[in-house]
């Protein structure tokens, strides 16, 4: 028998998951604006624009941290790569707030500056129908999925996985960076995308309209989580899961992995994008820097630092990790890369669950309660004592 | 011959004084003159004079030192005036003087007029180095010089040189037989400049042909094409040489790495800051040598070689030991773990040694270079590096296939728990083979050092490249990482001379995605019956 999908849905988390949600949107679209624009500044609540703008920023992030977590933490595949998808939404949109500028450049051409500046004439080709915002959106879904799809058709296809999969991700993000890097390639080159002016004829710096992309971003989030929970509760994530803990098994009981895989990675990039194409008029700069290998590699430790393997997990770690980026970099400028490089042993050596992890074993100790409830699957017997599954994957339940 | 020329050289410092008395003090008050066409003129002139006793004139002149006062020639030399006819210093200096100052035109004419003086110099070095400057710059107006340096030149490769641009400057002779000669004899170049010029005389743009002679004309499309080859051969062979070395940079790179993913199964992401180190280890034994043993400069990069080998295997075993040791089973973590290795590793180095690049300069004996091949100039230091590759890949070789522990090594790559069950201590065997893996890198390092600079960050670019050869070769097999290697190197530089840097990249990335798909395994896989893991 088929449970009605909105039924399905609505029980796909537990009532306390509900609530918390229903917060979050509280405060995302009813506090933070009100404190914002009603509260005078030096009002000991009023919340300042940097606020909104980092808070906005690092949403976006949890975004990709979610989606990070949705191949890695649940179907085993670990992608050094995803800042490509993030990027390219990026510079999707970024090609739409170019437009937007008019003839509002430096130049005071109807080509973006960067072409004038190139001496180009006229746009080329892929810029056509970028000065329209729908199209843009479709930018946005559509390449990231395509190139997702194309190269995951050919990874998951010859059984590409494991760390082979993840340096080729990196590889792959890193010859695109190198791409755009090229002033040629018509996007930018080193400076990329920037000194955008306004959004769908709003001014972009104006507070509402970042309160509205701030909202944008929080909705963002919650349906990512709400999808994302949808998935790892229904039979695909069963199998997805399976497919992490013992792939040859579940293809010898007859189910394909490749389909499985190939869904979620390119689910996993469209996510990525569309929080990059909001993380974009947010930040108001775009540049071939967020492809770099380093970038993607830090979006993997979010996903660590949280817990693996969690929903709520990536978020946390997202807000973490970035919270004390933007706090050392100031502060500490020097030690910023001794602190991450620590985190990422500390991280993986001693909490492999994470921070989510963490707070189970505080509680299990101290409630005296085991949380065996949790299912834990059954130690499969690989085929190579080498690698033996994954130990800190086993939590499926956020 | 040589103890000739020392004398010679000797004789010239002795008796240059003397030299002076020839010049003509009139003609050298030319010099001075108001308008640049008579300064040219004079230059001209005196060019075909005594070249001992014109050089340090010239030289004055081209360094704004040369003054005028009343007819008199004045070079000024330190504090010194001297009369430039009679190479009198003059006390007291005379007053009222006023320098001669030069437009570009004349410097040029200059400039030419010095190099064709040095073809007389006494030192090999500045002949070769002023024939090289003619070459280059040929024109008419040398031909004389040419001409006189050719009858007293000994030297072939000087002569050759010299040849060439006698036939380059009478390229613009008005007689056609003359310049048919020298196009027919300009065939024997594999100069791109040499290129151009003929492609020039057969340029058609302004109705009809800039070379009015047909013959003539004939005769240099058949020179334009012998050269067009010889240069394409020389270019080639250059790339395939560059591509050689870089191969064997990929191959240090990626030997220590096969090792220790073929036991371990996990990727080292620090691999490349194991390179890092060995390269600043040389660094440190460069500055050491030149403080506290400057004459034995020459020797730090042998010195460095086995230092270099202990600090990174050091650093390899300490990071096993107390990281990757704990992460066994977890290869996706330990790419992380390592990752954030790598990190503190290049913040340490910032911090220890500055962010800003360091040189490492080459030993005397390794820098210059061979020319094989008109063209294609290979530099020592990379023939050095190729050595050295083939060196360290014979003794991991020799490790691996003739000592136990190389058995052993061999053994856990190839099924660990049957390893373990028949004896073989694996734990000791991964910190050894580490150990062994990083100390590679730190000799792949000491070999970057003297290609490149040396800088906290120089070691990122490297891990996808090595494990690239790794995937490319095949796990746990030599002979695989080294066709890789060397494959890898060839195709790229090729690429790169047809599509440019970037994109010859993304080609070899996309032809090693499609080359996954045909053979998992790698060029070389080990033989055996494996169930993937």
């Amino acid at each position: 028998m088929r449970t009605p999908l909105t039924i399905r849905f609505l029980t796909a988390m537990p009532r306390s998951g509900w609530i918390a949600l229903a917060i979050f949107a509280l405060v995302a679209w009813v506090l933070v604006p009100v404190a914002h624009l009603a509260l005078p500044e030096g009002h000991p609540l009023h919340v300042s624009d940097y606020f909104v703008t980092l808070t906005g920023k690092v949403l976006c992030y949890a975004v990709v941290a979610v989606a990070m977590d949705l191949i890695w933490g649940y179907a085993g595949i670990l992608s050094l790569g995803h800042g490509l998808f993030f990027a390219l939404g990026g510079y999707a949109f970024g090609m739409y707030l170019m437009r937007q500028i008019g003839r509002d450049g430096s130049y005071k051409s109807d080509l973006p500056d960067f072409m004038v500046f190139l001496d180009w004439k006229e746009l080329p080709w892929y810029w056509v129908g970028s000065d329209s915002f729908l199209w843009a959106l479709v930018l946005v879904v559509v390449v990231p999925a395509a190139i997702a799809w194309v190269f995951g058709y050919f990874a998951f296809r010859s059984r590409i996985k494991g760390v082979y999969f993840s340096i080729i991700t990196q590889a792959l993000t890193y010859a695109a960076m190198l791409l755009f890097f090229r002033n040629e390639t018509g996007f930018g080159g080193n400076n990329g995308f920037t000194d955008f002016k306004r959004i769908l004829g709003y001014s972009i710096t104006a507070p509402e309209t970042r309160l509205v992309l701030f909202g944008l971003s929080a909705l963002l989030l919650m349906c990512t989580l709400l999808l994302g929970r949808y998935l790892v509760t229904s039979k695909f994530g069963r199998v997805l899961a399976a497919i992490r803990d013992a792939e040859s098994r579940v293809m010898f009981i007859g189910y394909n992995p490749l389909h499985y895989k190939l869904f979620i990675w390119t689910l996993s990039a469209v996510l990525c994008a569309l929080a990059g194409a909001l993380y974009v008029p947010q930040v108001g700069i775009i540049n071939p820097g967020e492809m770099s290998p380093a970038n993607s590699i830090e979006i993997a430790i979010w996903a660590a630092v949280g817990g693996r393997g969690t929903l709520i997990g990536p978020v946390l770690g997202a807000f973490t990790v970035s919270l004390a980026k933007s706090w050392f970099t100031v502060s500490f400028p020097e030690y910023w890369l001794f602190f991450l490089g620590l985190l990422f042993i500390l991280v993986t050596l001693y909490l492999p669950e994470g921070l989510v992890g963490l707070w189970r074993r505080i509680r299990g100790a101290r409630d005296k309660a085991p949380t065996a409830a949790k299912s834990e699957p059954a130690q499969t017997s690989k085929d190579d004592s080498r690698l033996p599954p994954d130990a800190a994957t086993k939590g499926a339940s956020a | 011959m040589i103890r000739r020329l020392i004398l010679l050289a000797l004789l010239a410092h002795l008796t240059c004084l003397p030299a002076f008395a020839a010049l003509d003090p009139a003609q050298l008050a030319r010099l001075g003159a108001e308008d640049s066409d008579e300064k040219i003129a004079a230059i001209a002139a005196l060019a075909g004079a005594d070249p001992e006793a014109m050089l340090p004139i010239f030289k004055a002149m081209s360094e704004d030192a040369l003054y005028l006062a009343g007819d008199t020639l004045i070079r000024v030399e330190g504090d010194n005036y001297i009369d430039a006819a009679s190479g009198k210093t003059l006390t007291p200096p005379p007053d009222n003087i006023e320098s001669i100052t030069i437009n570009n035109r004349v410097r040029r004419t200059l400039d030419g007029a010095l190099a064709g003086l040095r073809l007389f110099a006494a030192e090999r070095d500045v002949r070769l180095a002023a024939a090289k400057e003619l070459t280059a710059s040929a024109s008419a107006e040398v031909l004389p010089l040419l001409d006189k340096a050719l009858a007293k030149e000994a030297d072939p490769q000087i002569k050759q040189l010299l040849v060439l641009a006698q036939a380059k400057a009478s390229l613009g002779s008005p007689d056609a037989a003359a310049r048919l000669a020298a196009v027919k004899s300009l065939a024997d170049s594999a100069d791109p400049a040499v290129r151009q010029l003929l492609a020039a005389m057969l340029d058609k743009s302004s109705g009809s042909y800039s070379e009015p002679d047909e013959a003539v004309r004939i005769a240099a499309v058949a020179s334009l094409t012998q050269i067009e080859r010889r240069i394409a051969i020389g270019e080639n062979l250059g790339r395939v040489f560059t591509g050689v070395s870089l191969g064997s940079i990929l191959l240090l790179a990626a030997l220590g790495l096969a090792i220790t993913y073929g036991v371990m199964g996990v990727i080292n992401m620090a691999h490349g800051e194991l390179l890092m180190v060995g390269s600043y280890t040389t660094w440190v034994v460069q500055g050491l040598f030149r403080s506290y043993a400057p004459q034995w400069i020459d020797a730090y990069v042998l010195a460095a070689i086995p230092l270099a080998f202990m600090v990174a295997a050091l650093v390899g075993v300490a990071m096993e030991r107390l990281v990757i040791r704990h992460l066994y089973g977890r290869p996706l973590e330990t790419l992380l773990a390592t990752w954030g290795l790598s990190l503190v590793l290049i913040q340490a180095a910032r911090v220890i040694f500055g962010p800003q690049n360091q040189e490492v300069a080459n030993p005397t004996w390794m820098s210059g270079g061979i020319e094989l091949y008109a063209g294609a100039m290979l530099p020592l230091n990379r023939i050095a590096i190729i050595g050295f590759a083939l060196f360290v890949l014979l003794i991991v070789w020799l490790m691996m296939q003739k000592t136990r522990l190389g058995m052993f090594v061999r053994a856990v790559t190839q099924n660990r728990a049957m390893a373990g069950c028949v004896g073989v201590p694996t734990r000791r065997i991964d910190t050894l083979a580490f150990a062994i893996g990083s100390g590679i890198a730190g000799l792949g390092g000491v070999a970057l050092s003297q290609i490149a600079n040396v800088g906290p960050d120089m070691g990122q670019g490297y891990i996808v490249d090595s494990f690239l050869v790794v995937v490319l070769g095949g796990v746990g097999q030599l002979a695989g990482a080294v066709w890789a290697a060397l494959g890898l190197g060839i195709v790229t530089k090729f690429l790169e001379g047809w599509a440019g840097a970037v994109i010859a990249k993304i080609l070899v990335l996309l032809f090693i995605i499609v080359f996954i798909q045909k053979r998992p395994q790698g060029l070389f896989a080990l033989k055996g019956r494996f169930v993937e893991n």
